[in-house]
């Protein structure tokens, strides 16, 4: 189909453009047009097809548009020199169909010239601010919202994609017509990606209602206007039938699209994080403490302040705590920032708590209590269970969780203003508790009268998460780690020499941890030994090597078995030991060469586990010590209050 | 408005300064150091008194030709330091009392985050847009 060569063409070789394009281009234009003559009464498409061959579109929102398809600006130069404005002077209808084809082809990475425009191209993407959408195209957006669904479901029919479609949309749109389609229709369906200019413009209409979100099951969100509603759902259809029809699908994650879309949480994404919060918190209706996540998200080794701001992001309601959304909120904002996307200045829609907890099945959350409390869905599914219970075992990661990120993060002033509306509500409820009902469900006196009645309160609950685990005493006691260090220390200097000298009258030793310490520090005098206990001690010995990567302990009831067996001789065979080495010295001389080597090999395996053993000790012990730390800041803090205040 | 706003720990070392930038940042710093002897004064001279908000909230600790130095200590000794504009004489003490509260309030926010280690710098971006908030207000 070819353009028809309106008003004063001429320009280039003739526009071959598709059904869509066409399409397309001529609600673009007509917007840019609409929107320079001020408040266009647009009807019908058809009546738009016919006005572009007379307008001309102004140079401001073409200007706009252009810098919305986010090229740089010498590629916009050559666009418009291109296309021909520049030489007649105006974007007539060829020209702006032109220059939009000509987009298409710079954004698919094609080099901009009229050859380019011969060849089948996407549409081209433009991605607006809010700010802008409203302004240019609000009035006519508001218009077409309802006039121009069908258009829109034919164009957008082959170029469209989305991340996750509903297929079951696709079996309605044939005969769903736009008026007749409920105004109370979720309007937060699948969000049309920003893949292209007239989608942006439609997305002006939802961007003026926000929070039009993809979701799994339809929410009430209070914010849907009636030409949402209508709008909205040729949205979902097309955004399944676009689905099917994926072209160049890297090129379009690649763009700035719709700035949300870092932002979602894909189902599979999902099932992870709720797996892993149940891994910390086996009650997925209850919080995870702020400790145990901060040793959780520390292991995905950001940096402190990112996890920080992070934290900041996603405890919406500051209390210390993550519930499983802020939890997958949080994960999602980890996720997304190891794949190098830059952090966003707000909680993006999409991962605000109660979108997240309203778009995912109810089943997860498995609280009797808030089906109880709901009083209207996006807010009040706040699992409601106060005790928070510590999961002290961090379990580990056997990686973070990279999953694929198909676009990239344009930090749009959109999800700014989205954004607002979060912190906004929080300043403004500070004197009612009611207002997020969040908090009123956790009875948090976000109304701080800072009474000391209050404070103490909010100290104690601050208190509460820090409440460090139980002691693993059975892994780090002092009594153990003495017993370790005292294990590893006599076997170096035991190797070295090759020898494992038997002490000469140890009593038998039924219990290791206890014995060995005992044994070995009267290991030590009995380094030099004679060789012909060394011979004695050399079937212990190999029978050591061959027992070593086991357990030491029971190479230490070897040994002990040995000393058992030898320290049977009395003690005064000891110094009849010793001459008899001299007696014997070449045969045991060779055994002992290779014992060495055995035995260096065996010492240099145990201190390795050592260190090993050492190292977590050491974590560990470092952990607890923070712990500690917290725990005297309570306390320090508890004392403070209970004192009077008389002196600083 | 604020020109200056500060949060002192309790071992009276800053844990945020802010200051607009268009005057001479030093001497902020150097009200605010000398403030917090009156503070310390204002606090000892509590006694036993029960401590509620009134007495959270230090009021007007001492004025300078150009500047009035505000004081607002919490129950765990962290306090806060405002310097406002003597020639804004719109500011109510009310006004400044809810300045105060949103500070606070907003700390508590920052403390509660678990990355956070009390004695740390503040460097939460919430507190920062809050600050700033209160630092244009009214220019």
């Amino acid at each position: 189909m070819e353009v028809a060569a309106g008003g004063g063409c001429g320009a280039g070789p003739p526009l071959l453009l598709s059904e869509s394009e066409q399409q397309c281009y001529s609600e673009l234009f007509a917007r840019c047009a609409g929107a320079a003559s001020g408040g266009p009464g647009p009807g019908p498409p058809e009546a738009t097809r016919v006005a572009p061959s007379t307008a001309t579109a102004a140079a401001g929102p073409v200007a706009d548009l252009f810098r919305a398809s986010q090229l740089p600006p010498e590629t916009l130069h050559q666009i418009t020199e291109l296309c021909g404005a520049k030489r007649v002077g105006y974007f007539g209808p060829t020209q702006f169909y032109v220059a939009l084809k000509l987009i298409a082809a710079a954004q698919s990475g094609l080099p901009v010239r009229t050859e380019s425009i011969k060849c089948e191209l996407p549409l081209p993407r433009f991605v607006m601010s809010k700010s802008d959408a409203e302004i240019r195209f609000g009035n006519a957006a508001e218009l077409h919202g309802k006039k121009i669904q069908i258009p829109y479901l034919t164009t957008e029919k082959n170029s469209l994609k989305r991340m996750d479609d509903e297929d079951k949309q696709e079996t309605q749109s044939p005969t769903m017509s736009p008026l007749a389609s409920p105004p109370s229709s979720p309007p937060h369906y699948q969000r049309v990606s920003l893949s292209h200019g007239y989608s942006k413009l439609r997305s002006g209409t939802e961007q003026m209602q926000p929070a039009s979100y993809e979701a799994r099951q339809p929410i009430g969100q209070p914010e849907g206007s009636s030409s949402e509603g209508p709008g909205s759902k040729p949205l979902r259809r097309q955004a399944s039938l676009i689905r099917s029809f994926s072209v160049e699908r890297e090129l379009q994650d690649n763009s700035t699209n719709y700035p949300d879309e870092p932002w979602r949480i894909t189902e599979e994404q999902r099932e992870y994080y709720v797996n892993q919060f149940r891994s910390l918190q086996p009650d997925p209706s209850s919080f995870i403490s702020g400790s145990v996540a901060k040793n959780f998200f520390t292991k995905s080794k950001l940096s402190i302040p990112e996890l920080s701001y992070i934290w900041e992001l996603s405890d919406a309601d500051c209390d210390g705590a993550l519930t499983l959304p802020e939890f997958c909120a949080a994960f999602h904002l980890i996720v997304a920032r190891k794949n190098g996307y830059p952090l966003p200045e707000g909680l993006p829609p999409t991962l605000q708590p109660e979108y997240l907890q309203a778009a995912f099945p109810k089943s997860k959350w498995e609280c009797a209590i808030f089906d109880s409390y709901s009083e209207s869905m996006p807010a009040n599914q706040q699992p409601c269970d106060l005790n928070r219970m510590e999961k002290t075992s961090v379990k580990d990661m056997a990686d973070f969780p990279v999953p694929t990120q198909d676009a990239t993060t344009g930090d749009d002033k959109q999800a700014l203003k989205s954004t607002i509306n979060e912190p906004l509500p929080k300043d403004t409820s500070e004197d009612t508790a009611t207002s997020k009902d969040c908090n009123s469900l956790k009875a948090r006196p976000r109304s701080r009268s800072y009474s000391s009645t209050s404070i103490e309160e909010t100290m104690k609950r601050g208190e509460d998460p820090p409440t460090p685990p139980p002691r693993p005493q059975k892994t780090h006691s002092r009594a153990s780690s003495l017993d370790l260090n005292k294990v590893f220390q006599p076997s170096v200097p035991a190797t070295n020499s090759g020898l494992l000298p038997p002490p000469p009258a140890l009593p038998p030793r039924p219990c290791q941890t206890q014995s060995e310490p005992v044994s070995e520090a009267d290991l030590h005098p009995q380094l030099n030994r004679a060789p012909s206990q060394a011979a004695e001690s050399s079937p212990a010995k190999k029978d050591a090597p061959h027992a070593q990567p086991p357990s030491k302990p029971i190479r230490r009831k070897f040994r002990t078995e040995n000393q058992t067996t030898e320290s049977q001789e009395p003690a005064a065979a000891v110094g009849g030991a010793a001459p008899t080495t001299m007696v014997k010295p070449h045969p045991t001389v060779q055994k002992q060469s290779s014992k060495q080597k055995k035995a260096i090999q065996t010492a240099i395996r145990k201190n390795k586990e050592a260190n090993a053993v050492l190292a977590r000790l050491n974590s560990e012990l470092q952990q607890q010590l923070k712990e500690v730390h917290q725990e005297r800041i309570a306390l320090e803090n508890q004392l403070e209050q209970l004192r009077p205040v008389t002196v600083l | 408005m604020a020109v200056c706003i500060a949060v002192i720990a309790k071992e009276n070392y800053p844990l945020y300064i802010r200051s607009t930038p268009t005057e001479d940042e030093l001497k902020f710093h150097y009200m605010v150091h000398t403030s917090l002897d009156v503070v310390d004064e204002k606090i000892s001279a509590m006694g036993k008194a029960l401590v509620d908000q009134r007495e959270l909230y230090l009021g007007l600790l001492y004025p300078t030709e150009d500047y009035k130095v505000y004081g607002y200590v919490t129950n765990s000794k962290v306090k806060f330091v405002m310097v406002v504009d003597s020639s804004n004489t719109a500011l109510r003490d009310n006004e400044i009392r809810s300045m105060f509260r949103k500070l606070h309030n907003s700390y508590t926010d920052v403390m509660c985050n678990p990355f956070y280690n009390p004695g740390d710098r503040i460097q939460s971006r919430a507190f920062d847009n809050m600050v700033t908030s209160m630092m244009i207000q009214v220019c």
